[in-house]
């Protein structure tokens, strides 16, 4: 136990939480602005590693990273696209529509790395390129707080950008105040004028866009290259993270890090002589112990609300 | 006479599935009055507001605005040329503050992409000063009170120019007092130039407020008259097409019963540490309707619910002739005598989907009249169906009809039918009719004295104080989770001074309210 509590306060350790917790939270981030919108995006996943397949394949084929990721991005949206046309125009049910869509990406992308590869597990033998490592200057230097945040791939940077983004627009621009409000009550929003399909398509771009980041992370990133269902539920458990942040960005992110904390923990684990099958499962039990916990906490709350 | 600002010509509306909702209707509304529509639920007076503010397309017939033909497509284009709208059913976000609900789809910005949070304040607070209405703008709506959120409605359209503004049956969730408030505001917004059109189905109200009142019967206008020109015997008589008894005093025999037959006893509640009821005692006779009045919220509903057992109540017991039922389930408390009638017909009364004829037995469907030794008797509940809308006069083209094809009326009539055939001691009714034609709500009140006649005691919970006030025997007030007043007779209150009890201003002393319990 004193060794894990060791592992746990090195530098190094810290930058596995970084490095794992990009797609988690890239998640949450997504489902937080879907959310807000009113629309359950259950279809993050999906989205996420149809970016990562598409990102990937495109860097390879066009030697070039940044066109890959610009690719992925367009994926995403356009599964984001697809959805909105569904839950939005065709009135589906977005649960359906996400199951469907999520179902799709995972064989779809197998089937095409089949049909560009000859091979059903990896994308290993394309010469992909992956998204650059950036050194921060300064940063570097500094013990410990270097080792910890420099040197990680370009998308953790985006990815605490991106946080204080979604929290400045939903909190400090009129198109936040919309998705809100669309999200409480698409009727009280439509009788000021404000088009709730065209919100709510917005808000599920963005959400695709952002899930598109933590998919392209995987395939540029985390891995070089792609593998079967390479995101792992990582879609899912920025959902759950998001679910447990209580429409608040900051919690959002708190709890991503939370759950990414266990992530690292179980790669941490693998030096110890435990079967792995059981490390494993950290990051996914952490999930089910924290939702369980959240979801007798808001019982409580709701008890005492009466509602 | 002042300039005509809009001009409705021989409007007809005819929805796909055929129903006529307005049939060649033509009226002006001038720059500067208040114009009142009244007429029954279904004469078509919303429909006619829809096509006003362009959620509803008329079928023919031309509309004029500010002198030029015009046919708004959307709400959008109705809001930007000045039309204002304010729904009987609120259109606010709760969690936002008044500010954000005002200034929400036209918001002030600033550096080009960010919301300017002190304008929308600074706004709003003088648009509101302007229009004197009192209020902090920076509070979360939630907060508000009834007549404060309409407040909010009505800055809305304001907020967006409105020269035009729609009020529709804003005076149903008032007390007196607030109405006549909200009627100096309007007279004030009359003065200052805007058209205000009101509908009611309250005619002392209308008679009150108006300058030229039109009358809309079965989708037709029957005439616009000058408020002077007209008595509210005449408007009574064009609305219904017929008289109309406004007294049930016939239909109640003196009930000679005078066991309790329901009792309440020291009910309390608190949520999020805040107390919703406080120390509830009453008792109902056999045989007697007590009425609950009072503005909605002050926990009425909370009360309903814990009683009927769909939520929880944290003290306090309740009995059906000394039987104490108070922690049995909702089924043992129904097979007690219980019988309830609740205000979301949709949500609570019916199962949508499903036909008549399940709605009708759905209290009831273990009787063994209506049961095989392994499956349902089709057969026989078709016959206990047939029975029941014969009965209930309930307009459907059979028992297997889906339930939601019949209109408001006919399904509440289902709702009170099912209640009522199962032999309740006790029925509990929740706004019965809310919502319905009066005719339906006509019928209703006479099912629910019928039963009192049968010595059913009979809780009567309802926002409309008319209503109370009509059909009850004895009555209570509700405020912030007190009975605040308690009447022996309902024929002796007036109905000003129920609106002090119901705003909070008068309360009775221990002693009257400690007879609401009968001892």
């Amino acid at each position: 136990m004193l060794d894990v509590l060791k592992i746990m306060l090195t530098p190094e350790f810290g930058f596995t939480v970084i490095r794992v917790v990009v797609p988690i939270l890239f998640a949450a981030l997504a489902a937080y602005i879907a959310n807000s919108a009113g629309i359950a995006n259950i279809a993050i996943e999906g989205m996420m590693l149809m970016a990562a397949f598409v990102g990937t394949v495109t860097s390879a084929f066009t030697q070039n990273a940044w066109i890959g990721l610009i690719a992925a991005c367009l994926a995403g949206m356009l599964m984001a696209a697809i959805l909105s046309y569904f839950t939005l125009i065709l009135k589906t049910n977005n649960i359906l529509g996400g199951i469907a869509l999520n179902l799709f990406s995972s064989s779809f992308t197998v089937f095409l790395l089949f049909i560009i590869t000859g091979s059903k597990g990896t994308s290993a033998t394309l010469s992909a390129r992956s998204l650059p490592k950036i050194v921060i200057p300064i940063l570097k230097d500094i013990p410990i707080l270097g080792r910890i945040f420099s040197g990680h791939n370009v998308l953790a940077y985006i990815m605490f950008a991106a946080v204080i983004l979604v929290y400045l627009m939903m909190y400090q621009t009129p198109l936040g105040l919309r998705i809100k409000a669309v999200g409480k009550d698409p009727h009280a929003a439509e009788s000021v004028g404000v088009d709730v399909i065209r919100i709510k398509t917005i808000a599920l771009l963005l959400s695709g866009l952002l899930a598109a980041l933590g998919g392209a992370y995987m395939s540029m990133g985390y891995l070089s290259f792609f593998t079967q269902n390479m995101t792992a539920g990582r879609g899912f458990i920025g959902l759950a993270a998001e679910a447990m942040g209580m429409g608040n960005v900051w919690l959002v992110t708190l709890t991503a890090f939370l759950f990414g904390m266990f992530d690292a923990l179980s790669n941490a684990l693998q030096l110890f002589a435990l079967p792995s099958e059981i490390i494993q499962t950290i990051p996914y039990v952490a999930v089910f112990v924290g939702i369980v916990a959240y979801s007798i906490y808001e019982y409580r709350r709701m008890k005492i609300k009466g509602d | 006479m002042s300039e005509i600002i809009l001009d409705l010509k021989d409007i007809t509306k005819i929805y796909s599935n055929g129903v006529v909702a307005n049939r060649n209707v033509s009226v002006d509304f001038r720059k500067g009055e208040i114009h009142s529509i009244v007429g029954e639920n279904g004469a078509g007076k919303s429909t006619l507001m829809k096509i006003i503010f362009g959620i509803e397309h008329a079928s023919s017939g031309t509309i004029t605005y500010r002198g030029k033909p015009t046919q708004f497509h959307n709400s959008m284009e109705a809001i930007l040329n000045g039309i204002g709208m304010v729904h009987q059913h609120f259109m606010l976000i709760d969690d936002f503050s008044v500010a954000e609900n005002i200034v929400l789809g036209m918001e002030p910005k600033q550096k080009r992409f960010f919301l300017n949070k002190k304008e929308a304040v600074n706004v709003t607070k003088n648009l509101a000063k302007k229009y004197n209405f009192d209020m902090d703008v920076t509070q979360r709506v939630s907060r508000l009170t009834v007549s404060a959120k309409q407040k909010v409605e009505i800055l809305k359209t304001l907020y967006r120019d409105a020269e035009v503004i729609i009020l529709d049956e804003p005076t149903a969730v008032l007390t007196p007092q607030e109405t006549q408030a909200l009627f100096e505001n309007l007279k004030h917004f009359k003065n200052m130039g805007h058209t205000i059109l009101f509908i009611s189905h309250k005619l002392n109200e209308v008679k009150a407020i108006s300058d030229r009142i039109t009358i809309m019967q079965n989708g037709e206008s029957r005439g616009t008259f000058n408020n002077e020109d007209i008595t509210i015997e005449q408007m009574t008589e064009l609305i219904v097409g017929r008289k109309v008894s406004l007294s049930y005093d016939d239909f109640k025999f003196e009930s000679d019963r005078d066991g309790v037959a329901f009792k309440v006893e020291g009910l309390h509640l608190m949520k999020k540490g805040v107390p919703i009821l406080k120390d509830i005692n009453f008792a109902i006779r056999e045989g007697e309707i007590l009425g609950v009045a009072g503005v909605q919220g002050n926990g009425q509903s909370e009360l309903v619910q814990g009683l009927v057992g769909l939520a929880g109540i944290n003290g306090g017991k309740w009995f059906i002739n000394d039987q104490d039922i108070t922690s049995l389930s909702v089924d043992q408390k129904r097979i007690h005598g219980l019988a309830y009638i609740p205000e979301d017909r949709m949500k609570e009364g019916i199962a949508q989907g499903a036909t008549v004829a399940e709605n009708l037995i759905s209290s009831y469907y273990r009787r063994k009249e209506i049961n095989g030794p392994i499956f349902m008797n089709d057969k026989a509940i078709g016959k206990v169906a047939t029975q029941l809308i014969k009965m209930f006069s309930v307009r459907t083209k059979n028992y297997k009809s889906k339930i939601e094809s019949l209109s408001g009326g006919n399904i509440q009539k289902v709702v009170v039918a099912r209640e009522t055939n199962t032999d309740p001691k006790v029925m509990i009714a929740e706004q019965p009719t809310r919502g319905i034609d009066i005719g339906s709500a006509e019928f209703i009140h006479k099912q629910l004295i019928d039963m009192r006649n049968r010595n059913v005691a009979i809780l009567l919970v309802s926002a409309d104080l008319n209503e109370v006030m009509e059909v009850s025997d004895r009555l209570i007030v509700m405020y912030e989770g007190e009975i605040v007043a308690h009447f022996d007779r309902t024929k002796d209150v007036g109905e000003m001074e129920l609106g002090l009890y119901m705003l909070g201003v008068k309360r009775q002393d221990e002693e009257s309210l400690k007879r609401a319990s009968l001892c």
